[in-house]
């Protein structure tokens, strides 16, 4: 074993970092859930209440239900995508792809109700449906409709993790699973996607991870009775010192970190990483005329299905007023005109937090799957967990700490607090969004094998050397699908900004298109605010995915002269 | 971006220094306020046309969360004015010294609208605008499922309006808190919850943000709202084919402005105030996309045909006498009990509710004395408060659910989700009991 003093140093750096950033300003709110109410003193009284009532036990049984169907649904939705793109030449895969991914950049607020007119009681389908055939689909009822929209949203966590992960799959394996006679649907089953495994568990884990905390979807269909909207209920409307709100976070933290550590089990003692790489990813055939047929309706009718929202948000933003009737009433650009002004600042500060926030995530993303797979420091799971676990903080907490701890901290050479410079906001989107970096740079790797590194330091190379030329070029996919996925995720996050912004020059999109959301003129005006974000957000993610395209062709380019010159 | 913004600043500063030996107002204004878009970009731009030296910033948060910030950053403040709705949230702020007395010189002020004094009596803050709760309605909805116009909170108890009613929980917003307990004070407190929960038993769905009711009405989503009428007066003035209309039995509340205790501009935060008051001021509230109704009964001259005038027309918000005291002595009590009565258990309440209609209309025009008596028994076990008004009222009680922590010589006996859930337990019990008769009364008829 080579020295351990440089990871052990980075690793220490990033300790501090969670330190500052997420488990101080955390504990600084959620004490008060370990608090007795009435003296103050320390206590474990109000978890007793918490599984003594049964509100708060059938919250608990609701959310992990939803959790679970929706990865379900998800997955339903998210494999045959992955799949024919990564395994057929196909026209249109990296438009697809990017498409596929278009759910994630949905700006709160305005995708539940660009929903509801499309799916909700008396929204465009059941109107119709009503009309011609006298039955309408409750699509958007209770916790089937959390179900419903939350896997329409997050799938892409496995569609992007899982296409990295086919696209580092060893060509050699499935070549010899074909020599051997598997074929078809055999071939994938038994070969092609237990290899891809840790990208499909990296992804379903978020999604699981991603739905039980997720508290927008719930509210804004008014599903309360989960964890997660119970706990931000408490807080904001009884306030800041109800212990019942931070005992359910607690819980959220908990629950979260099992869930982690069960999905890591699922992966224990099996070996992903292969050999083979640089021309890596599965063989790509061509599909024959009817099978291409199929296969592109299916996508078609996918792709229809989870860019409902986009298209419903598309026609809010043209149209003039919509009120119970498929389509809106009449079509302007007003709204356009409108948001006009006022939109460039908004833009230029969510490419610029988002950015360095994505930037971040994978530094540290990268670091930590390092350390924590590479290294034999002490306690280095204990990374992955506590930057794992910010998945499960409330955005609001979070806020609040932040505030909390730093307000009377002031920069130097700015005087003023640093809870109220913008670079706070960047910290936390940075450790809002670490998880998902993270899972991503954990999958991407865990296809690595170590063999491949220790070549490099038998011929010679040091530990940093072999990490910068060896390691990180072959994890690159996985890191770019955490960069983009921590990039568009932070690009419309609001929950925690909207506690940090305090001057309106600071804020970023999502906070001007919830500004817009809360009167009744500002609907279409929020609906082409969100279409903007969506749009600029999904062409920096078409861009990095032709990137991505043009070195990995360029790569299996070089490998076959290379091939062809032996 | 950085490098524009810091040019501006200096800019903005030699512009400053300039127009300070001019002007003795600060150059900036920074103001915490719920207000959407529409309202406060109209009032800024008016304000700065008129005062070219100051840049007002309005820093958009929800009420709750305003007030959160006002007290997280008191040691640090940036802020110079507070600009929201709910009395209540003023309230709060005052009694944590971070608001300052001010003394405005605008005349022709009435001292109150309704039966609501317009300004605090302890002179922190200014009513500038009066509102009130009422229901609005979408007009294609009504006609599509031919409903009939509601027009009394009672209407909205038939049997014609099951799943059509939406609203916000009182815990939410503040105004709703003031609309539930407007009904407890004007018909009593037995009375007023049971009035609740017929309407409750109608409702499509309780939303979690005061704007989600008349989102909800505009595009149809359900048809009837319980909301503030500028949510109503400018969704249809918008153009959404909405309307809305007072009940007899309402408040009229006024919108707020205050100064934060130490303003960094409290010159710029004085002429604000002044300006929102001015004739000039009230006069922008009329604007199709505000709404509000003004406190100053001359700017009404100007408004549209058919829109409302509390100082003219005294049934509006006068069927209540609203005492503030009571609402006070009992607020946190009312969120939770309509949470826990209401918000969380609307399925099983909807479910009762539905089994007594039912039941009620196969009873009409029937003599059965029997079915009749179970279906009082059942609405008596819907209508079932845990506690009754003066256990509601009662001090030691609701320091149960105070918001904040007493200290520590505070003898409280109890914790809030102790109590919820043995309130929890009983509500349910009797909306599944109240179901069960209502079925029997009917398999009798």
């Amino acid at each position: 074993m080579t020295t351990q003093r440089g990871p052990a140093f980075a690793g220490l750096m990033i300790v501090l970092i969670l330190l500052a950033f997420l488990v101080i300003p955390v504990v600084q709110v959620i004490h008060v859930a370990f608090q007795d109410p009435a003296s103050g003193g320390l206590t474990l009284v109000n978890f007793v209440d918490f599984f003594r009532s049964s509100l708060f036990r059938e919250s608990f049984v609701n959310s992990f239900y939803v959790a679970a169907m929706s990865v379900v649904v998800a997955s339903i939705i998210a494999l045959p995508l992955a799949y024919f793109t990564s395994r057929f030449n196909f026209a249109g895969a990296a438009i697809i792809q990017t498409l596929g991914f278009v759910p994630l950049i949905m700006p709160p607020f305005v995708g539940a109700v660009a929903m509801l007119l499309l799916f909700g009681e008396n929204g465009s389908v059941n109107l119709l449906l009503d009309e011609h055939f006298g039955f309408t689909i409750p699509f958007m009822e209770g916790l089937n409709g959390v179900i419903f929209v939350q896997s329409i949203h997050y799938f892409p966590f496995i569609l992007i993790n899982l296409s990295a992960a086919l696209n580092n799959v060893d060509r050699s394996m499935e070549e010899s699973a074909q020599n051997l006679g598997a074929r078809g649907f055999r071939l994938f089953r038994r070969i092609v996607f237990p290899l891809a495994m840790p990208g499909y568990v990296a992804g379903a884990a978020l999604v699981f991870l991603k739905v039980f905390d997720d508290l927008g979807t719930p509210l804004l269909l008014n599903v309360n009775t989960m964890l997660a909207p119970q706990a931000y209920l408490r807080i904001s409307s009884i306030g800041i010192s109800d212990p019942m709100g931070y005992v359910i976070s607690v819980i959220l933290v908990v629950f979260s970190l099992f869930a982690l550590w069960t999905s890591m089990l699922a992966l224990k003692g099996k070996d992903y990483s292969t050999l083979q790489k640089g021309g890596g990813g599965m063989l790509k055939r061509d599909l024959r005329g009817g099978q291409r047929i199929a296969a592109y309706a299916l996508i078609l009718l996918i792709l229809a299905l989870v860019l409902s929202p986009h298209i419903g948000l598309t026609l809010l933003s043209f149209g003039t007023v919509w009120s119970y009737s498929p389509l809106p009433d009449a079509y302007t650009l007003e709204h356009y005109r409108m948001v006009f002004g006022s939109a460039s600042e908004y833009i230029t500060n969510t490419l610029l937090y988002a950015g360095l926030a994505a930037s971040f995530d994978v530094i540290l993303g990268t670091a930590i799957a390092y350390i924590v797979y590479r290294t034999g420091l002490r306690g280095r799971k204990w990374l992955d967990y506590i930057a794992t676990a910010s998945l499960a903080v409330p955005g609001v907490v979070l806020g609040i700490g932040y505030l909390r701890t730093y307000n009377d901290f002031n920069v130097p050479f700015l005087d003023k607090p640093l809870a109220s410079w913008w670079v706070i906001i960047v910290v936390a989107l940075t450790i809002r969004r670490l998880p998902y970096a993270l899972r991503a740079c954990v999958a991407a790797l865990q296809q690595v094998s170590v063999m491949l590194e220790e070549a490099a330091q038998n011929l010679g190379a040091t530990r940093s050397r072999t990490l910068w030329r060896v390691v990180v070029p072959l994890m690159s996919g996985g890191m770019i699908a955490g960069f983009v996925t921590s990039f568009a995720t932070a690009s419309v996050e609001l929950s925690a900004t909207i506690m940090l912004v305090s001057q309106e020059s600071d804020a970023p999109l999502a906070f001007g298109i919830y500004e817009f959301m809360q009167s009744a003129s500002g609907r279409g005006a929020g609906a082409a605010l969100g279409i903007i974000a969506v749009v600029i957000v999904g062409l920096g993610t078409y861009l990095s995915h032709r990137v991505i395209e043009r070195s990995h062709r360029q790569r299996t380019a070089e490998r076959q002269i290379a091939e062809e010159v032996t | 971006m950085k490098n524009t913004r810091i040019l501006i600043s200096v800019l903005t500063g030699v512009l400053l220094g300039m127009s300070a030996l001019a002007q003795a107002l600060e150059g900036k204004l920074v103001v915490v306020t719920s207000y959407p878009p529409d309202t406060t970009t109209t009032f800024k731009k008016a304000f700065e046309k008129k005062y070219p030296g100051i840049k007002v910033e309005m820093l958009k948060k929800k009420t709750t969360a305003g007030v959160k910030y006002l007290q997280e950053t008191a040691g640090n403040n940036t802020s110079d004015l507070f600009w929201a709705s709910a009395p209540d949230a003023f309230e709060i702020l005052k009694g944590d010294d971070l608001l300052q007395k001010y003394q405005t010189k605008v005349k022709g002020i009435p001292e109150k609208v309704g039966a609501f004094p317009i300004n605090d009596p302890d002179g922190y803050y200014k009513g500038f605008a009066a509102s009130g709760y009422g229901i609005m309605w979408n007009t294609r909805y009504l006609k599509a499922k031919k409903l009939p116009v509601p027009h009394e909170w009672e209407d909205l108890t038939k049997a014609v309006y099951h799943k059509h009613v939406g609203m916000s929980a009182p815990s939410r917003s503040g105004t709703t808190h003031l609309t539930v307990e407007t009904v407890l004070q004007g018909k009593g407190w037995e009375d007023g919850w049971a009035t609740w929960k017929a309407i409750a038993g109608n409702m499509k769905t309780v939303t979690e943000r005061s704007f989600g009711v008349p989102d909800g009405v505009n595009s149809g989503q359900f048809g009837i709202g319980i909301v503030i009428d500028f949510f109503g007066l400018s969704s249809k003035a918008s153009g959404f084919p909405v309307d809305f209309v007072y009940p007899s039995v309402t408040t009229l509340v006024p919108a707020n402005i205050a100064i934060v205790n130490q303003a960094p501009h409290k010159e710029a935060a004085a002429a604000f105030i002044e300006f929102l008051l001015s004739d000039e001021g009230q006069a922008l509230l009329l604007d199709p996309k505000i709404m509000r109704l003004p406190v100053n009964p001359k700017a009404y001259a100007k408004a549209p045909k058919g829109f409302p005038n509390p100082f003219k027309d005294n049934s509006i918000g006068s069927g209540v006498k609203f005492d503030l005291a009571l609402s006070k002595s009992r607020y946190n009590v009312v969120n939770s009990l309509f949470d826990v009565m209401i918000t969380y258990r609307l399925d099983d309440l909807r479910k009762a509710v539905k089994a007594i209609q039912d039941a009620e209309a196969a009873l009409q025009g029937k003599n059965n004395p029997v079915a009749k008596q179970l279906l009082v028994e059942a609405r008596n076990l819907v209508n079932a408060v845990p506690i009754d008004a003066a256990k509601a009222s009662d001090k030691e009680f609701n320091a149960i659910f105070k918001k904040k922590r007493k200290k520590a010589s505070t003898k409280i006996t109890g914790r809030q989700a102790e109590i919820e859930q043995q309130w929890d337990a009983k509500v349910r019990a009797n909306y599944a009991r109240a179901e069960e008769l209502a079925n029997k009364a009917r398999s009798m008829l």
